[in-house]
């Protein structure tokens, strides 16, 4: 069973024109969010995007913007509290990412 | 750590090298230790050093893997890596998972190109692939390295065990190793350190029902311990049933599950112990709040979830845990006047 998060949340652009169909996005998306199609990259369903941040950093021609985090309850809410961005607390809870 | 067998120098065949041998199998520390790890017991100090490493006789042509400095990726690398001769370039990830330190940058290009240099690997090969597995991609900014480093970055499988197949299929990855994958299994290897950091809080929540059933509501010792039993239940309902039955609960956003899964709970409790639905106001306003909040808390170790979304949720869910929380206090209240 494909388990998909929230509707439209996900924060992913594509830059067509900058696009070369390289496949780099292809490659590193662990929930194959790009298919290669006429030599551009599309997005096939948004709603599958963890917001991890692979596609953006891979993608040599800059095409790519995604806002990168994790995707961490406790990670939001020390964020929150704290006032800073939220970052993963693996260093001291096992169960976050 | 003591025992550990990946850090048995040995001397070794290979000239000039600086790197250590590791064995590919898993000993019996190996196997308490994960099982430790597992449940949450002294994980930090869970890594091992940082360097070069090797698993049989590498050559010039063999192939290097790139790896986190989390023992437990670590040992499953190597063990999948049984009667291969290749190199490892452990990070320096503090510790932590590839997928996680990815996430945070620590399993990122600098520390990658630190550690290229500082291996001399290059001097061990005659060719230019280095092999990372795809789950470090977030840190790892392929053409980066290449122009840095003058090596090329191959994202191998997400799993180790996958690795061997790909070696066969010509370092090709298929669609089916690069998917990461929240299976029933997956979820389920997660539930034990899930339910021992929800018992953190436990101490807590035992005073406060310690106070309110004995001290101000003034009931049996019966009541008591019926609430304790609940309250286990909704612990184990949050962290274990929950993962378990994930893709089977109503809607995408967790808390909403979380809280189905909750009012389930408390209905079924109700029906068995007082043979009516609604049971206790108090309980029903309160337990499946705890267990949705518990869901919600998954997130963090599902493979899915945005930080948008998880955002999202949060926004939504605080006011109304408030309230009905709130609502909880107000019928406690009417009850003792
Ligand atoms: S990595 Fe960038 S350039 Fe390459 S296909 Fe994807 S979006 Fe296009
Ligand atoms: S951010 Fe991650 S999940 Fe989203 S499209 Fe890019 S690689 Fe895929």
């Amino acid at each position: 069973m494909k388990m998909k998060y929230l509707k439209n949340v996900a924060q992913l652009k594509l830059d067509s024109d900058k696009c070369t169909g390289c496949g780099m996005c292809v490659k590193v998306c662990p929930h194959a969010v790009f298919v290669i199609d006429n030599k551009k990259a599309i997005i096939t369903d948004r709603d599958l995007c963890m917001e991890c941040g692979a596609c953006q950093v891979n993608c040599p021609f800059d095409a790519l913007e995604v806002r990168k985090g994790v995707g961490c309850a406790s990670a939001v809410i020390k964020g929150k509290l704290t006032g800073s961005e939220p970052t993963c607390g693996c260093s001291d809870t096992a169960g976050c990412c | 750590m003591g025992n550990c067998s990946c850090q048995n120098k040995k001397p070794n065949s290979v000239n000039n090298s600086n790197a250590i041998e590791v064995k590919t199998e898993m000993s019996i520390m190996d196997t308490i230790g994960r099982w430790k790890a597992r449940w949450n017991i002294g994980r930090m100090n869970y890594k091992i050093s940082p360097g070069l490493y090797m698993t049989g006789r590498p050559g010039p042509d063999s192939e290097v893997f790139i790896s986190s400095n989390y023992k437990m990726s670590f040992d499953i690398l190597r063990k999948n890596l049984n009667g291969i001769n290749s190199w490892i370039i452990v990070l320096d990830t503090a510790g932590i998972n590839v997928w996680c330190a990815a996430g945070k940058g620590t399993f990122g290009t600098d520390e990658l190109v630190r550690m290229i240099d500082q291996t001399s690997i290059k001097d061990h090969i005659d060719h230019k692939r280095i092999i990372v597995p795809q789950l470090g991609a977030p840190g790892i900014s392929a053409h980066e390295v290449k122009k840095r480093s003058g090596l090329n970055v191959v994202y191998g499988p997400v799993k180790a065990s996958d690795i061997k197949n790909f070696l066969k299929n010509n370092r090709e990855i298929t669609d089916k190793m690069k998917k990461v994958t929240f299976t029933f299994f997956e979820r389920l290897v997660l539930t034990p350190t899930e339910f021992v950091l929800s018992l953190k809080y436990s101490p807590l929540f035992l005073i406060l029902l310690f106070l309110v059933d004995i001290i101000i509501g003034k009931n049996g010792l019966e009541v008591f311990y019926k609430d304790i039993l609940i309250f286990f239940g909704a612990l184990f309902s949050g962290t274990v049933l929950f993962p378990a039955l994930l893709p089977f609960l109503p809607f995408r956003s967790f808390a909403l599950k979380g809280w189905i899964l909750g009012m389930i709970y408390i209905v079924t409790i109700n029906l068995m112990a007082f043979n009516s639905i609604q049971g206790n106001y108090v309980h029903m306003l309160t337990i499946p709040i705890l267990v949705s909040f518990l869901s919600y808390n998954f997130t963090g170790s599902s493979t899915y979830t945005s930080l948008t979304g998880v955002e999202k949720e949060l926004k939504i869910s605080l006011p109304l845990y408030g309230i009905s929380i709130l609502s909880g206090v107000v019928v406690l209240l009417i009850n003792f006047f």
